[in-house]
């Protein structure tokens, strides 16, 4: 036993230890991996399987059910790693006493809540090309036909789940409340991204409304890049306020122990 | 040559003072211990040791470093062991020292301290599946697995059984051994006598003695304990209390049994005592008192 343990040393910079540590740790959590990663793709594929869904609707401006629905299992997946996943880990790092053990040491204690949230991040962004490939190879819906401006959208989405779920675990002392306020902001984004009632189909006056929130925005971007057009500055500039705003709020209110 | 300097260091939570005024430094190669009943300040002013916590007023030096401004090098030399802190709980202990020794430049070996800490037969298992004890003896070893020149240990061996105590004890020693200096904030007295070159008594966020362990048991009155049941009760008892050195005289227990607080001579005076009365002294124990007395001579005085 001693060769095997005396043998490898990873060694490397702290900052690739953390990350490599939490990778790992991320990967042990089934819960997460499942709502965020095959959720979305799931719930896409349910759908797709009603067959009026999958047909063109003159209502819907020419486009079925299905075809709006994409964006809308994207969010979902960022919604998931940010608002339903995220919070209770790092709340619980906190309320563990795992920042404080790690404050004692030359890394800092934020390396590990930057290492959650570029893993939840990352997990949202492989959901939403999971979720592309499903709706491109099982019911036809075409891929994004503004590519660069479809990824800038959801990159911004991204950003923007992540500064809210940093947000609710700055404002929660415990993970218990982290979870509690997240489900209601989970409740209110599903909602404003569309999962109930698409965006592009709400009445004139909630729309406009909605398009204000985050994930409305967002839902606005990534609909217009996906039918080929640059996606409106005025959602990307909604998606930029809402991430600079949240992010500024939750490092500054984030509590360390 | 001091490697810890704490000056007239104060630190209050909401208006209430924690630390009020603590002085002290510890040499290269010392073992320091810290004692004082709970809620004294030992934990607040080792944190501002470790850089956990900012001192409202006062100075704090590590190698001449500000663990505070020099937070980084002071983490680099300083490995420290703390109360309410944990890992993640799905971590393995294996993962755990080896994300713990990538943070240091000259890590030590850290199979050989999982194996000199019992922890090699449970590398694998997870930080949430271990016991009290085990997870105890991980957070010592991740607080020396940075090769430091301190170690910072808070509570080291509460919730270690017995042996694993002594374990550790041996431990530490070795440790000191190679040259490292140990602050220790202890609240078992044993722990303190067997360990501490020198001893700071905290009360109430005040240093109220400093001292080798030997010299603060010197310092309390009635450093010897004559205990004895006396095979028929004594004609005066007041006879006792008029002995030279005597402290205390107490009789106590349904058998009579007398308690005697005073010094060598005392027990001298009292053997004779009996002998001259012709009563034999049954079970007859002379003791010095322990550190444990001292303490709480020390820390109740205030009160």
């Amino acid at each position: 036993m001693t060769a095997t343990l005396g043998a490898t040393d990873p060694g490397g910079r702290p900052l690739a230890a953390v990350l490599r540590a939490e990778t790992r740790l991320f990967l042990r959590e089934p819960g997460s991996l499942f709502w965020i990663l095959v959720f979305p793709a799931a719930l896409l594929t349910i759908l797709g399987l009603i067959p009026s869904f999958r047909k063109d609707d003159e209502a819907l401006g020419g486009r079925s059910v299905i075809d709006l629905y994409v964006p809308v299992a994207v969010l979902l997946a960022m919604i998931m790693a940010g608002l339903q996943a995220m919070p209770p880990v790092l709340t619980g790092y906190r309320e563990r006493g795992i920042l404080r053990r790690m404050s004692a040491t030359p890394v800092r204690p934020s390396a590990l809540l930057t290492a959650q949230i570029v893993l939840h991040g990352a997990a949202a962004l492989g959901s939403a090309v999971l979720v592309l490939a499903v709706g491109r190879l099982a019911f036809g819906v075409g891929l994004p036909r503004q590519s660069a401006g479809y990824a800038t959208a959801l990159l911004l989405a991204v950003a923007c789940v992540l500064a809210l779920g940093a947000t609710v675990c700055a404002l929660s002392r415990t993970s218990k409340v982290a979870a509690a306020v997240g489900s209601v902001a989970y409740l209110v984004m599903m909602f404003t991204a569309g999962v109930w009632v698409p965006v592009q189909t709400m009445p004139d006056l909630l729309r406009r409304i909605v398009e204000f929130t985050p994930f409305g925005a967002a839902s606005q971007a990534l609909d217009q890049a996906a039918l080929g057009d640059w996606p409106g500055w005025t959602h990307l500039g909604v998606m930029v306020v809402w991430t600079a705003v949240l992010g500024a709020a939750s490092t500054r209110l984030f509590r360390w122990e | 040559m001091p490697i810890i300097e704490v000056n007239e260091v104060r630190k209050a939570y909401g208006g209430r003072l924690a630390v009020d005024g603590v002085s002290f430094h510890v040499d290269e190669g010392e073992i320091f211990g810290i004692l004082g009943p709970n809620g004294a300040g030992k934990t607040t002013t080792v944190e501002c040791v470790e850089g956990l916590r900012v001192p409202d007023a006062g100075t704090v030096r590590v190698a001449g470093l500000d663990p505070v401004t020099d937070r980084e090098q002071v983490t680099r030399l300083l490995g420290a062991q703390l109360q309410e802190s944990g890992l993640q709980p799905k971590l393995t202990v294996r993962e755990a020292l080896e994300l713990y020794s990538s943070f240091y430049p000259e890590p030590a070996d850290r199979w050989a301290l999982a194996e000199r800490l019992g922890l090699d037969a449970h590398l694998d298992r997870r930080f949430g599946k271990l016991s009290g004890g085990q997870k105890q003896r991980l957070f010592i070893a991740l607080a020396l697995i940075g090769n430091p020149k301190v170690v910072v240990l808070d509570e080291l061996t509460t919730g270690l059984d017995p042996r694993a105590r002594r374990d550790t004890w041996r431990l530490i020693e070795e440790v000191r051994e190679n040259g490292v200096t140990v602050l220790l904030v202890t609240h078992f007295m044993e722990e303190a006598q067997r360990l501490c070159d020198r001893v700071a008594v905290i009360d109430k966020g005040r240093v109220v003695a400093l001292d080798t362990p030997a010299g603060l048991i010197d310092r309390s009155t009635g450093s010897t304990v004559i205990s004895f049941t006396p095979s028929q009760p004594l004609p005066d008892t007041g006879e006792l209390s008029r002995l030279p050195g005597a402290v205390s005289v107490s009789a106590d227990g349904p058998d009579g049994r007398i308690t005697v607080h005073g010094d060598d001579d005392t027990a001298d005076a009292v053997i004779s005592l009996l002998a001259a009365h012709g009563i034999t002294a049954r079970q007859l124990r002379v003791l010095e008192t322990s550190l444990d007395d001292a303490f709480l001579d020390l820390t109740e005085q205030d009160t």
